[in-house]
């Protein structure tokens, strides 16, 4: 008679592989365009090797283009968001706890939501001027519509149990919403945060491309124009990077801001 | 200072548009340090009653009152819920300080109460965890700490063990009882286990269900702390078969239930 040894049947679900493959993976994608555009098969004003766009960035940084360009962005992108979450979370707070605001402003929001913010941009051009105003405006905005309304489904998500703990304690309407409200809405507001992210990426861009003389979306627009591929694409590499970034830093504020979820 | 449950009647609409009597008639005395256990089947609205008493819920008809209160000061209600309600935001500690931030202990006050009542649940050395990462057992000392710290009037507890394992609630059951006996404040216990009545309260209260109504109460004479000595397992016994006999037809009825 033979022994009979007992298998894991799950391995092919459980089965994990170390970092350095994602890097790996990553080098062989780029070593394979660089010899796809050493060849000569496709011409470089198409498709730049990655060595020669890289070293586009290098001269860009060194010159000061892309520091200038990167910080009208940011500036435009940091003021534009922190007013949009601001007005937004304040907005979907109202509407969440106040049956009254919500009854006005819900339908509201929900009618405005669905109409794409870049359509606004001549408007507020035309109300704001072509200056900084009215981009920070089309960025906040954008940024407003998620936040607003992932707050206030947060709100009206709080366990009611949570709530009848705080006014078994007699806590006033102020505590009640500071200490349980607030925090137990945090973790879907914060994934508000995270879509208002890309939307406020997206109109950055298309407002810098519409109407601005410096920016990312600028920069990017004018190396189209003048068919340099290399700078084009340097420039979509730092809005790549900046993308990654902003999402690290929702990353890290979440972790500081939610210790309690794990 | 007592507590007087007149007369209350609690009725609640249907999503189909007929009313649901939960509770019918109830009324009932606590005394002051009296112990009184709320026992009956499933959706016999004992919690109901609970949720009456403590204030968030309307009843349909009646009053729940206290009386003899010293100075017309508004009595204080602590309450240890079921699911523990803890604010998984906040701290062993800042739970705890929850009901002394909301009536306005100042910082040092609060720090000295809530020092004493970690220690006396057993919870030192977890001021800094967060709910989340203590055992079920260790969750509901919280629970208990953050109702007794206000130093309540009245102490309401809405099965607070039944989430917790066969073992852990005996201890859980044990280490009350000493709790009790050193604060000895007026409880309303709401439980369907029928031992754990029988070893904590002074007076047991039976509801029957659909309407809920009082159908027997019965006064608990073993001597108490100590109960659980196997002196008394007989009288302890004896009690859980009386009660037993009493409620399991309603048990039996509420387990057929569709829509409990």
């Amino acid at each position: 008679m033979a022994d009979y040894q007992v298998k894991n049947k799950m391995t092919a679900w459980q089965k994990k592989y170390p970092v350095w493959v994602s890097t790996a993976a990553l080098v062989l994608f780029l070593l394979i365009w660089e010899g796809i555009c050493n060849s000569g098969v496709i011409s470089t004003l198409f498709l730049p090797a990655p060595s020669r766009i890289l070293l586009s960035l290098i001269n860009m940084i060194e010159s000061g283009e892309i520091a200038r360009s990167l910080l009208a962005s940011l500036y435009r992108i940091a003021l534009g968001f922190v007013l949009g979450a601001s007005i937004g979370l304040a907005a979907g707070l109202l509407t969440g706890t106040s049956a009254l605001a919500d009854r006005i402003g819900t339908p509201l929001i929900q009618a405005l939501y669905p109409v794409p913010k870049i359509a606004l941009l001549p408007l507020f051009i035309l109300w704001l001027g072509i200056g900084e105003l009215s981009k920070i405006t089309i960025i906040a905005l954008g940024v407003f519509f998620p936040v607003a309304m992932n707050t206030y489904s947060g709100v009206k998500n709080v366990d009611p149990l949570l709530i009848k703990v705080a006014v078994s304690f007699n806590a006033s309407w102020w505590l009640t919403l500071k200490s349980v409200v607030l925090p137990s809405a945090l973790p879907v507001i914060f994934a508000g945060f995270r879509l208002a992210a890309g939307t406020s990426l997206l109109l950055l861009v298309a407002a810098e491309m519409i109407a601005a003389q410096e920016g990312i979306g600028a920069l990017i627009l004018h190396y189209g124009d003048l068919m340099i591929t290399e700078k084009l694409m340097a420039g979509v590499i730092v809005l790549s990077l900046l993308g990654l970034c902003f999402h690290l830093l929702l990353q890290w504020l979440e972790k500081y801001i939610i210790p309690w979820k794990n | 200072m007592k507590l007087v449950i007149d007369d209350i009647t609690k009725e609640f609409a249907t999503p189909k548009g007929s009313t649901l009597t939960v509770l019918k008639n109830i009324s009932l005395t606590i005394a002051e340090e009296e112990f009184v256990a709320l026992v009956g089947p499933s959706g016999c609205g004992k919690s109901t009653l609970l949720n009456l008493t403590a204030g968030l819920l309307e009843p349909t008809q009646g009053n729940i009152y206290f009386t003899d209160i010293e100075n017309n000061i508004e009595p204080k209600i602590g309450i240890v819920f079921q699911e523990t309600g803890l604010f998984p935001w906040r701290s062993v500690y800042e739970n705890i300080a929850f009901g002394l931030e909301a009536n306005g202990t100042s910082k040092m006050k609060q720090r000295e109460q809530i020092e004493h009542y970690i220690e006396m649940v057993g919870l030192k050395g977890f001021e800094n965890s967060y709910p989340h990462h203590l055992s079920g057992g260790m969750r509901q000392r919280v629970g208990i700490a953050r109702a007794l710290v206000i130093k309540p009037d009245l102490l309401l507890m809405d099965e607070p063990f039944s989430a917790l394992d066969a073992q852990t609630r005996t201890i859980m059951q044990e280490e009350l009882v000493a709790l009790w006996e050193k604060t000895r404040l007026s409880t309303l216990y709401v439980t369907h286990n029928i031992q754990e009545a029988v070893l904590l309260a002074d007076r047991i209260v039976l509801l029957s269900r659909r309407p809920g109504k009082i159908s027997k109460v019965l006064s608990i004479t073993i001597p108490r702390p100590q109960r659980e000595l196997a002196s008394n397992a007989q009288t302890i016994d004896e009690y859980v078969r009386i009660i037993w006999e009493h409620i399991s037809k309603d048990a039996r009825a509420a387990l057929l239930e569709v829509d409990a």
